[in-house]
């Protein structure tokens, strides 16, 4: 964009991504496009049963392979500790066991890793792997997050009898269990939120190389958090110090949770290229990313929900199988626990919730967070709940929502569950918005007369609440919700002598636009062309310790560290330029990029002339450092709770069971919007992503724990003419947590929109008598719902 | 998703590919627009030691018609297909098939010669084969023969063809006044394969039909012919409670298959709905 066609004002503008260019041209640079001179490349050989002793390992024929230059297994990496678990549940025990860097004596899913081949490129690592023998003695599997815990289960770890990582509970079982006796309806069904590959379109990997002379290893790896992954690896997995290691993101194709978290890679690649000499390089294939790489949600959940015939809602229980997979993965026990148990009431004022979450291990991938990460789990139940308890006594499930909403006025909102006050709301005018823009009378006119006609529309209505942006560290952090570590965020904003502005951050933007609205904030307060001002991240040499991108945390936690270093540089500003104008720096007003004395905006400097005068510092205020350089951590003092209402309409057919989604509405409101663009680019992806698991996608273990749906001939991620136009808008309610009013929007599109869908589909169905069905609406599953409801009646 | 080594041939002619397939036998395995045959090696299902490359030669290239018949070369892709002037004029049904087969990259590269050699059970062009009876034109070491598709389908991923053979063409007629066929699909989500796939042909003398031909395929091991369906709807005049009862008497004689996608009960009934869709439009179309 040129200066003349910018708008003065940037923030709330949709202006273009300045990150588009250089990927939509294919001048990105992703990890598989990193070459390093002598880098030697590693394939990991991974077991192919899902439980199982290791009773011995020939590498033999793969070292004498040629072109192999090493093969390692896990007892070659005793020097290594497993990867830690840096989220437990808070306040309980966890029985906590991590993947080592390689297996030893054991395998516990199928993928696991077994051993290590190091090559000179990646043909010759494979065709060795299939030389490595191994001999296993295969034992009893379980997939099953509830049967894993019933007697008699194939037991996975020592210390985790009954496969149970932790039990952890909120809310009050007394009051909830009163409500459920007392109340004159009760609904009560299985809701299983089936598991998912996260599927980012680039696969993860890492890159090592290690400089004996000075012992330092750099890393480039497909991160969504490289400074946590430096922590993580040195402290912990390596023990060496945190100062020896270099972690670079490089352009990353898409995370959606799965490249939160650390990976034996990182790991084995730096180990590897120690003790050879040389980098080496490892890039997931797919099929290696949908067996080892991390899987979302998994949950099997009985619920009961209490209410009055009037349609007021007093009661909900909840006891929920959370699928951890085979180990613990970085953050995995806080996904079911913190950010899904203590939102389970939704937008719902609801007197008496309790919730009991059992984390399981079974022979299965692990399990962690994907886009959402527990408030997908949480929305979905309690929406379909809601509407399950809406149809039991017959009323309209836009009335029931209205009747339970938290009012406007009862904000901040405590939800009796142990969260954070919900910050600021205004549901009831969201789900307005939404009816109207999708016609909700009308369209309940027409489903009659279709029916009339043998043709079966539905609607389907998603009011939901969510978390971003999640702090403040004493809540989050161990005495507390059990993170391990802080959840701020840090920025460092520089004015260079010619006027230009360097921010870095912690945040590592990989799709979300970061770079663009961070830069619309910052040439906004101060006054500044948005090209002059650059933003850096990525790297953990050259940008502030920060805790990267996830959980919708990057504007709301990140900006708003960068907002307030804007704010430090101003303050720093106006006392040079009182200076520069020998004037009272009290008196100084800083406006569109000027500094002037108040009551004579003419006597002004310009920023670009103070940044000059601070950067040569021949003549600064006494004691006053050169430069215009600051640095925020910001901790911020809430969450934010972005909410809304998505509205779906299908139409089944009853012979095939195929659904055609016909419309999606979505109104979101994320406090104030920064560039409206991008956000409707988060809620787009976000809800394709919600339909999937609606509609098509599920991952799938058979009973001997082999993964069904191992490659994307089997695994339904949606192509773009199986989604429909999505109509998008908006209300804003700013959130006063923070002074940009900002909550988040990267992952509120996902946690809306699978509910919504089935719903709908289930509204549809409604005339046969369906009153639950679980996702995927695939159409055998719809139309077996059909035959299975008029089996009942 | 790397396959295991294997040698390769850019094969220029037919005879080049026969003579390399019989000079290295069965660790031999033709290559055309390699959508089966690539998925399969680089999850090492399959590791031939030899691939011979025939997507170049000219011979298996372009779509003639000659008065009543429509002569597709084997490495005709889909997209040529689809697109072909000729075969939408001609036999619109075959363009509607292969026009639905996976996504564009896959019609840019796969070839109907590819896929009735494959005898993947879930692929399309078997069910249009069928029900058109269609005939497959092959070149061996003891020269051509032709296969009526009726005999070409053997069983899951086997077919009449001889592991020296290679298929040149495919012959399928030119639909005349009175005819009409149709194709029928439910799609595989992630794959766009047939979990059940109906082609439906059928022939009206004086107000009656007096040919039907229908073939099926994705919901068993191989694509077969309903020969109690086809015979359900000839004498009649091919109104809905014809075809009603002819689509009941469908689903015969298939070793039904079941998968996370689709059990074999629901495909059972799936070939009843998509054999009724599919004969409604023939019938449609025959009658102009
Ligand atoms: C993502 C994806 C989606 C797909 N979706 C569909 C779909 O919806 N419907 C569908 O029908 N198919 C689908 N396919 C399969 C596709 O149609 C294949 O192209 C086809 O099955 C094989 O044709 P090909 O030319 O690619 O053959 P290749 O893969 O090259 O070969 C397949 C086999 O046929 C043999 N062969 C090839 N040509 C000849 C010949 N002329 N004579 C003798 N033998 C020969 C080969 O040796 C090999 O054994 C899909 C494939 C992919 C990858």
């Amino acid at each position: 964009m040129t200066a003349e066609t910018m708008p003065t004002k940037l923030v709330g503008q949709a202006i273009k991504r300045r990150e588009d260019p250089q990927l939509i041209t294919g001048q990105g640079s992703f990890l598989d496009d990193i070459k390093l001179p002598g880098m030697t490349h590693a394939c990991v050989l991974r077991s192919p049963y899902a439980h199982a002793k290791i009773k011995s390992i020939d590498t033999s024929k793969a070292k004498a392979h040629p072109g192999v230059v090493a093969v390692f297994t896990g007892e070659d990496m005793l020097d290594l500790n497993p990867l830690p678990c840096a989220w437990q549940a808070g306040r309980v025990k966890n029985n906590v066991n991590t993947p080592r860097v390689l297996a030893v004596g054991e395998v516990h899913f199928v993928g696991d890793p077994v051993a290590l081949v190091i090559a000179e490129d990646r043909y010759i690592a494979r065709d060795a792997c299939d030389l490595i023998e191994v001999e296993y003695e295969p034992l009893p599997v379980v997939v099953d997050a509830k049967k894993a815990t019933e007697p008699g289960a194939p037991q996975l770890h020592e210390n985790a009898p009954n496969n149970i990582v932790m039990e952890w509970e909120a809310g009050d079982k007394a009051k909830a269990d009163a409500a459920i006796a007392a109340a004159e309806v009760v609904v009560r069904e299985q809701i299983i939120n089936q598991r998912l590959i996260p599927t980012p379109m680039e696969t993860r990997g890492s890159i090592a190389r290690y400089e004996p002379a000075t012992g330092e290893f750099t890393l480039w790896t497909t991160s969504q958090a490289p400074h946590v992954m430096r922590l993580v690896l040195t402290a912990f997995v390596f023990g060496i110090p945190e100062t020896k290691l270099r972690v670079i993101s490089p352009n990353v194709g898409g995370g959606f949770g799965q490249k939160i978290f650390c990976y034996n890679d990182m790991a084995f690649t730096m180990w590897a290229a120690r003790k050879i000499g040389r980098p080496v390089k490892f890039v997931e294939d797919r099929s290696e990313n949908y067996k080892y790489s991390t899987h979302g949600r998994d949950h099997i959940t009985d619920v009961e929900l209490a209410g009055n015939r009037d349609g007021t809602i007093t009661g909900l229980r909840v006891t929920t199988y959370a699928n951890l997979g085979a180990y613990l993965s970085t953050i995995a026990p806080g996904i079911p626990t913190t950010l899904y148990g203590r939102i389970i009431t939704g937008a719902y004022r609801i007197p008496a919730a309790y919730v009991k979450v059992y984390g399981v291990y079974t022979n299965t991938a692990m399990v962690d967070a994907y886009r959402g990460a527990g408030r997908p789990e949480a929305s979905y139940l309690i929406e379909r709940m809601v509407d399950r308890f809406a149809a039991e006594i017959g009323m309209d499930p836009a009335e029931v929502r209205r009747k339970n909403f938290i009012p406007p006025d009862a904000f901040p909102y405590d939800n009796g569950l142990g969260l954070l006050p919900y910050d600021s709301g205004n549901y009831e005018a969201a789900l307005n918005k939404a009816l109207e823009i999708v016609g909700y009378a009308e369209f309940r006119k027409q489903q009659e007369e279709a029916r009339k006609q043998g043709k079966y529309l539905g609607i389907g209505i998603s009011s939901y609440v969510e978390i971003c942006g999640v702090a403040p560290s004493k809540w989050i952090g161990l005495p507390g919700e059990g993170w391990g570590a802080g959840l701020w965020e840090s920025a460092n904003v520089r004015v260079h002598l010619t006027g230009k502005v360097v921010v870095t951050t912690g945040s590592l933007p990989h799709g979300q636009g970061v770079e663009t609205t961070f830069a619309q904030i910052v040439a906004d307060e101060l006054g500044v062309p948005y090209d002059d001002v650059v933003i850096e991240h990525s790297d953990t040499a050259g940008t502030p310790f920060g805790y990267g991108t996830y959980g919708s945390r990057s504007l709301a936690v990140g900006g708003m560290a960068v907002y307030r270093s804007v704010a430090k540089i101003k303050e720093k500003a106006k006392k040079i330029a009182a200076h520069m104008l020998e004037a009272n720096p009290d008196d100084m007003v800083y406006e569109n990029g000027r500094v002037y004395v108040k009551g004579s905006p003419d006597r002004f400097k310009t920023l670009a002339e103070i940044a000059l005068q601070a950067s040569v510092a021949y003549d600064l205020p006494e004691g006053m450092e050169p430069f215009l350089d600051e640095t925020t951590y910001y901790d911020p003092p809430n969450c934010t709770f972005p909410f809304g209402t998505h509205i779906a309409i299908v139409e089944v057919d009853p012979d095939t069971g195929i659904v055609d989604l016909k419309r999606y509405v979505a109104v979101d409101d994320c406090g104030n919007v920064i560039n409206p663009m991008i956000v409707d680019g988060q809620i787009h992806g976000g809800i394709a992503q919600g339909i999937a698991q609606a509609l098509y996608e599920r991952a799938v273990y058979d009973e001997n724990g082999q993964l069904v749906t191992g490659t994307l001939m089997d695994y339904a991620v949606p192509a773009a003419h199986m989604l429909p136009p999505f109509e998008t808008a908006r209300t804003v309610t700013p959130s006063p947590v923070n002074p940009l009013g900002v909550k988040g929007a990267g992952e509120a599109g996902t946690i809306a929109s699978a509910q919504a869908v089935m719903n709908a589909v289930i509204d549809a169905l409604s005339p046969f008598g369906v009153k639950h069905m679980q996702m995927p609406a695939t159409p055998e599953n719809v139309w077996k719902a059909i035959r299975a409801a008029q089996a009942a009646s | 998703m790397i396959p295991a080594p294997f040698q390769y041939y850019a094969a220029k002619t037919v005879n080049e590919a026969i003579g390399l397939l019989q000079q290295h036998g069965e660790d031999a395995k033709l290559l055309a627009g390699g959508h089966s045959l690539l998925p399969a090696l680089k999850l090492r299902l399959a590791q031939p030691a030899v691939l011979i490359d025939i997507s170049r030669v000219s011979e298996l290239k372009g779509i003639t018609s000659n008065g009543d018949r429509l002569v597709i070369g084997a490495g005709s892709t889909y997209y040529e297909i689809a697109r072909n002037e000729a075969v939408r004029a001609g036999c619109p049904v075959l363009a509607e098939c292969v026009g639905q087969i996976g996504d564009i990259q896959v019609r840019n590269r796969g070839t109907i010669g590819g896929s009735l050699a494959h005898a993947d059970p879930a692929a399309d062009p078997p069910a249009v084969a069928l029900a058109l009876g269609a005939t497959i034109n092959v070149m061996g070491p003891n020269g051509a023969r032709s296969i009526a598709a009726d005999n070409m389908f053997v069983g899951m991923l086997t077919t009449a063809l001889s592991s020296d053979e290679v298929i040149t063409s495919v012959t399928f007629p030119i639909l005349g006044k009175g005819e009409g066929a149709a194709y029928a699909k439910l799609r595989h989500p992630a794959s766009r394969y047939a979990i059940v796939g109906v082609a439906a042909y059928v022939k009206f003398d004086n107000g009656t039909v007096s040919a039907c031909r229908i073939g099926v395929t994705g919901a068993g091991s191989v694509a077969v012919r309903q020969p109690a369906a086809e015979a359900a709807l000839v004498g009649t005049s091919g109104d809905d409670a014809a075809i009603a009862a002819a689509a009941n008497a469908a689903g015969d004689g298939i070793d039904y298959l079941g998968d996370i996608h689709a059990s074999a009960e629901y495909r059972q009934a799936m070939v009843k709905v998509f054999t009724r869709r599919a004969l409604t439009e023939a019938v449609r179309r025959a009658r102009g």
